[in-house]
């Protein structure tokens, strides 16, 4: 453990994208990196093709399960107009990922892979190691192990300067 | 779904701390307490509590038919000395209200514990309701766990509880609750046996005279229960900074300590019967005392009783859900601020089937009582086509209902679910058929229980555990029931089915059209998306009329097809008169 305030991460996007799956998959690799974990989620309805948003909050210790409004430090987006409602939980100097969705097309990244690359590149910003996420990656997805692989890995190893440009 | 709760169990490395929902916490605790029968039927947010007791052995898992009658299974099975619990979603209690106020009287044997699950907020219920007043209505002892390590803990407690004063125990969670995470220690599961049944009439046959004296003992077990309040540590008095104290329950504690994080509390793990002393107490230790709480002034009203100075919630906050950033504006006493944006509304799936038979119903301009389930979403415009809504089973008996108020109407249809006519329609149609009420009943048969994630129920032929079952015919039920004609079509077939319904509407006799198609979300077979001509498009979005999520207008003032979304069913293809939509052959 290395991070000793609460890391809150808002994932985002329409139903049938798989915003769920993406936050489960953080909140278990901070589970064994042995952080408390927090997590909200909504299921029914809105799944269906609606707004979906989930919370991952990791730290020494959580309360809230819901990230208070302006404390997000990541706002994972896979939807830009999703994305573009969420500002306002944006932390001031937290990181927006509606820039990143370009990269999603320039990557030739097929739509279901697109939750496995957007863990990669958040996981370029948190303190959770390589090897526990692609753990976390080969369990959530017994099937297509190798493409999920491969996508998280061009999120995490993608040239810095090619994010900055973007973001 | 199964696999999220599997998915748990298998892979936590160290296997005393698990991330998990408040469901599956439920599901835990519950397992951890010796936990012998389960039923429900599946609502959200309540859902996951029994796909999660599932994957126990040891546990007899069930999808009931509808919540009365999971609610009567776990009652029997406490009776007979099995440690029982039922779940389901606000509304569903409603369902199983008639049994739950009389087992107040009888009591059980072994625990049983009735897990209820509010949606502030409704991100997926037709009401709003604030189930804790059921606990004063049906005077039963009422838990409120915040997140899901104490909903582990609690349900454990819950059991005691039940069993130390002969009582059903209400469990109430609320979405924030049951769909929130949290890695929880967990424990094992503690070996108890049955409990002896014994026969016991004035205690288990409500007929008056065993009813009036049944009376009594639920008002004693009250004043035995208000004095457990008081000592139970489930009421826990936090003192911090003595110049700011709330009084809470359930989630609201947690926002609590997120933005008040030196501030006492006394947060009610057991809210009902109230632990007057203690919070009377808490009230002196504190300068300024504010109660927070989600929806209805349940606290609030009870602390007036008690005569407490206290600062409320402005009455905007009994609307909707309460969010940690309101509690600032909840200690100032200002209005709740207003949602910063709408959020994106629901459609059925690109490939749904419910959608081509609702493009008929507009397209006949019928009038449709609907019901609950994937369906409702086709009263949203464009396709516009369900005009009531109730509850479950609804859709058939205000069919009947509205037909008698307007007898010269008979383009009026009545619209329910597969899960929801077993749930609760088959009653409405034999109403129809006993009373003479001819019309038109539509079966939307997807063969599963959608909404909630696709579980099976009594026509799917698989039970809980995906064992093998008798399954239900549902066309040869509705014939038993006395419908005139019972009429089987593809779903799809939009041809067929609207001049079938044109045919029927015509003759006065009562008709099931069973709908059938499979729901998309179990076959997810795709066939290639339709080839856009955009030299023929007229623009004039008849297309678009479907609501279909992978059509759309594109910038160019055509449409676009999202080739992703599209599972190639051909809906707007049919509805394009200058075939700009071209089917592709797979």
């Amino acid at each position: 453990m290395s991070e000793q305030r609460v890391v809150n991460i808002l994932f985002c996007g329409v139903g049938g994208q798989g915003v769920l799956k993406a936050a489960e998959i953080a909140g278990l690799v901070a589970l064994r990196a042995g952080y408390a974990v927090r997590k909200s989620e909504v299921h029914g309805m809105s799944q269906r093709g609606g707004s979906v948003e989930s919370h991952v909050r990791f730290g020494p210790a959580v309360h809230s399960p819901l990230i208070p409004e302006g404390a997000a430090d990541f706002v994972v987006c896979f939807d830009a107009a999703e994305g573009a409602k969420y500002r306002h939980m944006l932390k001031k100097d937290g990181v927006h990922f509606g820039p990143f969705l370009p990269l999603v097309r320039q990557q030739g990244i097929e739509p279901r892979y697109e939750n496995t690359f957007f863990l990669g590149l958040l996981s370029r910003y948190l303190p959770l190691p390589r090897d526990a996420w692609l753990h976390a990656l080969e369990q959530a997805f017994p099937r297509a192990q190798a493409e999920n692989r491969r996508c998280f890995l061009l999120g995490a190893e993608m040239d810095a300067g090619r994010l900055k440009a973007e973001g | 779904m199964l696999n999220a709760a599997a998915l748990n169990m298998k892979t936590t490395t160290a296997p005393q701390r698990e991330l998990l929902s408040g469901d599956e916490a439920v599901a835990r605790g519950a397992w951890e307490a010796g936990l012998k029968v389960a039923a429900s039927y599946p609502g959200t947010p309540a859902t996951e509590i029994l796909e999660a007791l599932a994957l126990y052995s040891e546990v007899d898992a069930q999808w009931s038919v509808n919540e009365k009658v999971a609610f009567e299974v776990a009652y029997g099975a406490a009776l007979g000395g099995a440690r029982s619990l039922m779940a389901c979603k606000h509304v569903g209690l409603n369902v199983a209200m008639d049994p739950l106020m009389t087992a107040a009287y009888t009591g059980i044997n072994a625990g049983l514990v009735v897990v209820v699950a509010d949606d502030p907020g409704l991100h997926s219920s037709q009401n709003e309701q604030d189930t804790r007043w059921v606990s004063r209505y049906a005077k039963l002892p009422l838990v409120e766990p915040a997140d899901p390590a104490e909903a582990r803990e609690y349900v454990q407690a819950a059991f005691e509880i039940s069993e130390q004063f002969d009582t059903p125990v209400l469990l109430r969670l609320t979405t924030r609750v049951a769909h929130s995470k949290q890695d929880v220690a967990v424990g094992e599961r503690a070996v108890r046996p049955n409990r002896p049944f014994q026969r016991d009439a004035a205690k288990y046959v409500m007929v008056p005279a065993h009813a009036a004296a049944r009376h009594r003992a639920v008002e004693d077990r009250l004043v035995r229960l208000r004095a457990f309040a008081e000592k139970t540590p489930l009421n826990r008095v936090e003192l911090r900074d003595r110049a700011l104290g709330f009084v809470t329950a359930g989630v609201a504690y947690l926002y609590i300590r997120e933005t008040f994080p030196e501030a006492s509390v006394l947060k009610l793990g057991f809210s009902y019967p109230f632990c007057d002393q203690k919070i009377r107490d808490f009230a002196r230790l504190v300068n300024e005392l504010v109660v927070v709480e989600e929806l209805d002034p349940f606290l609030e009203d009870h602390l007036r009783g008690l005569g407490l100075t206290f600062k409320a919630r402005h009455p905007s906050f009994q609307l909707g859900e309460l969010r940690p950033e309101h509690l600032p504006a909840i200690v100032r006493g200002e209005a709740k601020p207003a949602k910063p944006f709408p959020a994106r509304r629901p459609v059925l799936c690109s490939g749904c089937a419910h959608r081509a038979v609702f493009s008929v119903l507009r397209d006949l301009q019928l009038t449709v009582t609907g019901d609950i389930g994937c369906y409702t979403l086709g009263a949203a415009p464009p396709l516009a086509s369900v005009h009531t809504c109730l509850c479950m089973g609804a859709g058939f008996t205000v069919h009947e209902g509205l037909r008698r108020a307007l007898p010269g109407d008979r383009r009026i249809v009545g619209v329910m679910g597969d899960s929801t006519f077993i749930h609760s329609g088959i009653t409405g149609l034999i109403n129809a058929v006993y009373n003479r009420m001819p019309g038109v009943l539509l079966i939307l048969d997807n063969a599963t229980t959608a909404m909630t994630g696709a579980q099976p129920h009594p026509a799917t032929g698989r039970t809980l555990r995906d064992e093998p079952t008798r399954t239900l015919v549902l066309e040869d039920l509705c014939r038993a029931c006395g419908a005139e004609h019972v009429d089987v079509v593809d779903a799809k077939d939009t041809a067929a089915l609207k001049q079938l319904l044109q045919q029927r509407l015509e003759e006065r006799a009562l008709t099931v059209i069973i709908a059938r198609s499979p729901c998309w979300q179990l076959v997810r077979t795709k066939a290639g998306a339709p080839e856009f001509k955009p030299e023929l498009c007229q623009a004039c979005y008849e297309c678009l009329e479907i609501d279909c999520p992978a059509i759309s207008k594109s910038e160019d003032g055509l449409i676009k097809i999202d080739i992703a979304r599209c599972t190639g069913c051909n809906l707007c293809v049919e509805r394009c008169a200058y075939e700009a939509l071209i089917p592709r052959r797979a």
